[in-house]
């Protein structure tokens, strides 16, 4: 594997179109997170026209609903959840300027092609290291839907976030290409 | 008749919750270590080397081990010479995972209807199942559930003639279509027979079994090596990132069924497994 790449978000653009699949990534910087009923807001608010309650331009959306932070800490433990869920939403809020997401699983084939006409990238993380991604988190802070709970969006401030390009703005999918090379097929 | 109070069941509850979530049983970690030696894919043992890592920190600086702190599933096995006092059983078990999630900074997952969707702010209600079994011993037993791998289980109403093959390809396809999405390594538990809800309860609670333990009966023994080998021949590997290791072991938990009838679950539980008990 070669050494991770450090990145600051937001993503400029040239930025995005140098990541590969299977690219190590430390991203810096603010995210956004934003999960299952945050998504159904931000798609409902675009269809008609609104502005969103946050400026998502140029920015990572991480799926994400932390723990509550203990006394003295700014957040718990923040791994990703499943991507797919928010497939139906994602080619919307590509279209009004996010740049990257992350989160943990398979994208739909509208996702990724809209990964490619927005010039966007989504990464992964693992959700088992929930509580060394927690431990990045610098600063959090609710910006929009606090009656959400943990599925509020949060503003959060990372520092050297660890995470992989599972699809990047060319149509690489580090998923499918880490599987062609340890599947066996059935014997017989 | 003996006697246990709601109130230590309220604690035990709690403190079940509190400890399933930030310590890794050691079955599990036994399982990663051993998946770590196994795994030939270089991104593959970095997961689990982090996974690893992530358990200590998790255990040593209390943060919960994953963020999705799940459903709290309690299978209570209640002897029948034992008499609650001092409240109703189910509600001491709710408020022993509302006072564990709330007192140990845990997630609040739980909405109070799948289609409102308004989240109880608590993580109550519980998914409870009780069994009445000979005793005067209260076995609690807690499985924190997370939902990206519940979401990829999956049950068919098979019949006698597609047999054990069936039962293999089925469970096998179950695991490949899920792919990445439900955290592997994953522990896999299969229920087979009984019924169409005791096929998915059987497969829910073949994952309380110590992690690799086999099934005391030979062929179902055989079966789950059986099936071990297929799903890690996916190639799916840790965090599905290419790799030998897409299951740390599997579990197959079975009941006699109708002559009609060949039911069988399967209930993926991530690389987070989080399980523990308490017997009063």
């Amino acid at each position: 594997m070669t050494a991770p790449t450090d990145l600051r978000t937001p993503l400029s653009p040239e930025q995005v179109e140098a990541l590969r699949a299977g690219d190590s990534v430390l991203l810096s910087g603010p995210l956004y997170t934003a999960r299952d009923a945050a998504h159904a807001r931000l798609a409902s608010m675009l269809a008609r026209g609104e502005a969103l309650p946050v400026d998502l331009r140029g920015h990572v959306v991480y799926y994400c609903g932390p723990t509550p932070p203990r006394p003295g800490r700014p957040i718990g433990s923040a791994g990703p959840t499943t991507a797919s869920r928010m497939d139906p939403y994602t080619p919307a809020l590509l279209a009004a300027g996010v740049r990257g997401m992350i989160g943990k699983g398979r994208r739909s084939p509208e996702v990724r092609e809209a990964l490619r006409r927005h010039r966007a990238v989504y990464f992964g993380a693992i959700e088992g290291t929930a509580a060394l991604l927690g431990a990045r988190v610098q600063e959090a802070e609710v910006v929009a839907f606090p009656d959400l709970g943990p599925e509020a969006i949060y503003r959060l401030v990372v520092d050297r976030f660890p995470v992989a390009v599972v699809n990047d703005a060319h149509g690489g999918d580090l998923y499918e290409e880490g599987r062609a090379r340890y599947q066996r097929r059935p014997s017989g | 008749m003996r006697t246990v109070t709601a109130q230590s069941l309220i604690a035990a509850v709690r403190d079940l919750c509190i400890r399933v979530n930030h310590e890794m049983g050691a079955d599990m970690r036994a399982a990663l270590e051993r998946a770590r030696g196994q795994e030939e894919s270089e991104a593959g043992r970095a997961v689990l080397d982090r996974l690893l890592e992530n358990a200590a920190v998790a255990r040593e600086q209390l943060f919960p081990i994953c963020q999705d702190t799940g459903t709290a599933c309690v299978f209570v096995d209640l002897g029948q010479d034992v008499h609650v006092e001092g409240g109703d059983l189910e509600e001491a078990i709710n408020e022993g995972v509302r006072r564990g999630y709330r007192e140990g900074y845990l997630r609040a997952s739980i909405v109070r209807g799948p289609l409102d969707r308004v989240n109880t702010g608590d993580n109550a209600p519980a998914v409870v199942y009780t069994r009445i079994v000979p005793g005067d011993r209260v076995r609690l037993s807690v499985l924190a559930k997370g939902a990206g791998c519940d979401n990829m289980s999956r049950l068919a109403m098979l019949t006698p003639a597609d047999g054990r093959e069936g039962v293999l390809r089925f469970v096998v396809t179950a695991v490949a279509e899920a792919g990445p999405n439900p955290s592997p390594p994953l522990l896999v538990g299969v229920g087979l027979g009984g019924t169409f809800e005791r096929a998915a309860l059987l497969s829910k609670r073949a994952l309380l079994r110590p992690v690799g333990e086999p099934s005391p009966d030979p062929s179902l023994a055989e079966l789950e090596a059986e099936l071990l080998r297929r799903i890690n021949d996916l190639g799916i590997g840790p965090a599905g990132f290419g790799g030998r290791v897409t299951a740390l072991a599997v579990h197959v938990e079975s009941h006699p069924t109708h002559i009609a009838s060949l039911p069988v679950a399967v209930n993926l539980d991530c690389h987070s497994h989080r399980a523990g008990q308490v017997v009063l």
